[in-house]
């Protein structure tokens, strides 16, 4: 009897330890996954799911497959989810040929960690395929003077929309200056409009204001000087005022009802805008194409309005300086085999930004980086918004990075907490500027 | 050659259970053959051995060599003693995620554990409906806890979601955004996804205790409230305990309901310790703090398991049943 109740006993025991241990493994082996591989003249491609992306680039492989250059295997990924795979990824051994990325600091940990190639020398036997690209987007790019990654796709600046309709029901117009905002914000609450759209619980959505909040009233250098690595840049005055700005918002409840529980990946935070149900929206360009997708009849009967993010009297930052992606980018991982290199390399030149992509990014409702497209983008039914974000990006005295990604990994994720915990009220101004510099998380 | 095949066989039978037992009441004439059975009882447990080797025991020492290494991931791991412990026992939200996940532990207790004995004792009926019953209570254990998740934040989206849909204002919450309503939110979907399950148990258990018991009770005059508390409960104990077990262990490793539903937002207020750990090690790219708290992790699973198995008394798996 005794020797029985044992054996069950320490099974049970076991059972619970390996779910405990199951656990513990996640700390080690991470999802490994259909990487790696290919061999022959082959290279593998992560790229990220949701349309339009997933059709042009998709397509786009597809074009570059039936030439006689090789063949790239390409495999689609969630956004939230892949910036975690391909990290896991690389540091297994186990990347893709072609590593897709947003430059900045995640870039920055993969080259001084000789994960990725340096393409500099490439890029300069290959003169022509370097000068496609417009001018801003090679920052990004560099790390320490060498380039570890080529652009891709189109440039996204953060812009405020605005729902044409409900602001001339309210009887307000796009702002200009921090007092229209307010003004437009009394006046949407009193109509029972949701004033701004947030989806809180995504952290980088909220992080959008605290980029342009920061640039309108510090300028670009105090981010300039964070981003270089200078955490004591972070008590900065100017720091301080734009955590005070969040909270004048949150007092006046600016944003939307429960926006703590709204998400990005939903698109809800998108459908309040063009549902009528908000007035308001500070987002990534590359949500026109997707309420032009979604919203039926919203874009083209052209109530979607968009526009800068407002100046701060006495701040000093310009009313077009821009914050947002210049673009996205495409590194080599250093682990590939010489073959798969020369057909990731060929698809690069050829297919990843061919003039097909470029005029389907433009019919999507985006602006490629490829210099040349004023006449596309005049020709586009979207020309009204295409031709303001190209002379936009053009105009700009500056164009800061998204912080999330322009810092390293760990800062990001430091600054995403911080962020989520300033706006839930949690935190006040000198709290967010003192765990910034501290680096002080959850 | 023979007898060792024939012995080989038994354990998986009830059979075996009761030669290894008689073996047991006298050992003097029957030690060469126990031998026997021991070996033979090794070779059982060897694939699973394996298995357990392979699979849990190599990765946990892993885990446990690298809290003691300062790691980002992808670089160089560095040897670097306490360091990371130091670091992981510092943090609040170490500590915060430590109280969260004890939180979890008795109110997900406490919410399931009666709720699943009084179902389980209601679908052990032989009645037909209850039959009906149980399939749909089952539903949501044959559901997945990402699609359960995904599904659940849909419907408490405060503006497209139930609320909308059913026109009713009331639903119109911060379901997710408010410290104390995600975790009304988190247990109830946590129970609902989980009850049917430990009805399960219990419903099988009930069915286990001899109907004559029942029937001297009504000779003697019990009620059914009575007969519920004087013998369906007492009878249930181990039940209790293994179904008390699968929870607590269980309730350590909620992880996929929380990640999609919340991230352990808003702040930090659902940031219970395994999720901390993965935020920790995958977002913040810390993979030597984050293992620190998965050996914590690991410690406090064995530590709650055995001391649940231990408040059953020393012969917790001894059999309850008539005759046994």
């Amino acid at each position: 009897m005794r020797n029985i109740s044992l054996t069950r006993r320490g099974m049970l025991g076991a059972t619970a330890g390996l779910s405990a241990l199951t656990l513990g493994a996640c700390g080690t082996s991470g999802p490994g996954g259909a990487g790696g591989g290919g061999g022959g003249d082959s290279a593998s491609y992560w790229a990220l799911s949701g349309e339009p992306n997933e059709t042009i680039y998709g397509d786009a492989v597809n074009a570059f497959n039936e030439g006689d250059s090789g063949q790239v295997e390409v495999t689609f990924f969630q956004n939230d989810a892949y910036k975690q795979k391909i990290r896991t990824a690389i540091g297994a051994g186990e990347a893709p040929t072609i590593i897709y990325g947003w430059g900045g600091g995640g870039l920055r940990t993969y080259a001084e960690e000789s994960q990725v190639l340096d393409v500099t020398s490439w890029l300069e036997e290959n003169a022509d395929y370097k000068n496609r690209f417009v001018e801003s987007v090679w920052d990004a790019a560099t790390v320490d003077d060498k380039i570890y990654a080529l652009p891709q796709g189109a440039t996204q600046p953060i812009i405020l929309f605005h729902n044409k309709k409900v602001l001339g029901d309210i009887g307000a117009e796009a702002p200009e200056t921090w007092e229209d905002l307010l003004g437009v914000v009394e006046k949407a609450k009193s109509a029972g409009i949701a004033p701004i759209s947030l989806a809180g619980q995504s952290r980088w959505t909220s992080m959008m204001w605290l980029e342009y909040l920061l640039d309108r009233v510090g300028g670009p250098e105090v981010f300039a000087k964070i981003a270089a690595g200078d955490k004591e840049a972070w008590l900065d005055d100017a720091v301080l005022a734009m955590g005070e700005k969040v909270h004048e918002l949150l007092e006046i409840k600016a944003f939307a009802d429960g926006f703590e529980s709204m998400a990005a990946d939903s698109n809800t935070d998108q459908a309040l805008l063009w549902t009528d149900q908000a007035a308001l929206m500070l987002h990534g360009g590359w949500t026109f194409g997707s309420m032009k997708a979604s919203g039926g009849e919203f874009v083209p009967s052209g109530n979607l309005g968009f526009g800068p993010f407002p100046t701060i009297e006495g701040g000093a930052g310009e009313l077009k300086n821009l914050v947002g992606n210049p673009c996205n980018y495409l590194s080599l991982s250093s682990a590939a085999a010489d073959e798969e290199i020369e057909v990731a390399k060929a698809f690069l030149q050829d297919g990843a930004m061919s003039d097909q992509v470029a005029s389907d990014l433009i019919a999507a409702g985006s602006v490629p980086v490829i210099v040349g497209q004023d006449e596309a983008l005049a020709a586009s039914e979207d020309a009204e918004y295409l031709q303001w974000v190209y002379s936009s990006i053009q105009e700009a005295p500056a164009f800061t990075q998204s912080w999330d990604q322009a810092l390293q990994p760990t800062d990001a994720e430091t600054l995403l907490v911080n962020t989520e915990q300033l706006f839930l009220g949690a935190i006040t101004a000198e709290q967010f500027a003192e765990n910034m510099s501290t680096g002080k998380g959850a | 050659m023979t007898a060792l095949s024939r012995e080989s066989a038994l354990p998986a039978t009830g059979a075996g259970v009761e030669r290894a037992e008689s073996a047991r009441s006298t050992p003097s004439v029957r030690r060469p053959r126990e031998d026997r059975v021991k070996i033979s009882h090794l070779l059982f447990v060897l694939p699973a051995l394996l298995f357990f080797a392979v699979f849990a025991l190599l990765p946990l020492v892993g885990v446990v060599a690298l809290s003691f290494t300062t790691w980002n991931g992808i670089g160089a791991i560095e040897f670097t003693g306490l360091t990371s412990w130091i670091e992981a026992l510092g943090r609040s939200s170490t500590w915060n995620g430590l109280g969260l996940v004890l939180l979890m532990i008795v109110a997900t207790w406490l919410l399931q554990t009666p709720m699943s004995i009084l179902l389980g004792a209601f679908l052990a009926g032989p009645q037909r409906y209850r039959n009906v019953l149980a399939i749909l209570y089952f539903l949501p254990l044959l559901l997945s806890s990402a699609a359960i998740a995904i599904t659940f934040k849909s419907l408490l989206d405060p503006n497209f979601g139930l609320a909308n849909g059913l026109d009713m204002p009331l639903l119109k919450q911060n379901w997710l955004g408010d410290s104390v309503l995600v975790w009304v939110v988190l247990l109830f979907i946590i129970s609902w996804q989980f009850i049917p399950f430990h009805t399960l148990i219990y419903q099988g258990a009930v069915r286990q205790i001899p109907r004559s018991m029942y029937e001297a009770a009504e000779i003697d005059g019990a009620g059914r409230v009575r007969q519920f508390f004087s013998i369906t409960l007492p009878q249930l104990k181990y039940t209790l305990i293994t179904s008390s077990t699968l929870m607590v262990v269980g309730a350590l490793t909620y992880f996929d309901i929380i990640f999609v539903l919340t991230q352990g937002g808003p702040g930090a207020a659902t940031r219970i310790l395994p999720l901390d750990m993965y935020l920790t090690g995958f977002r913040g790219n810390e993979m030597g703090v984050a293992s620190a708290l998965a050996v914590m992790l690991v410690v406090l699973g064995l530590g709650l398991a055995l001391g649940v198995q231990r408040l059953g008394g020393k012969d917790s798996a001894a059999s309850q049943m008539e005759g046994a």
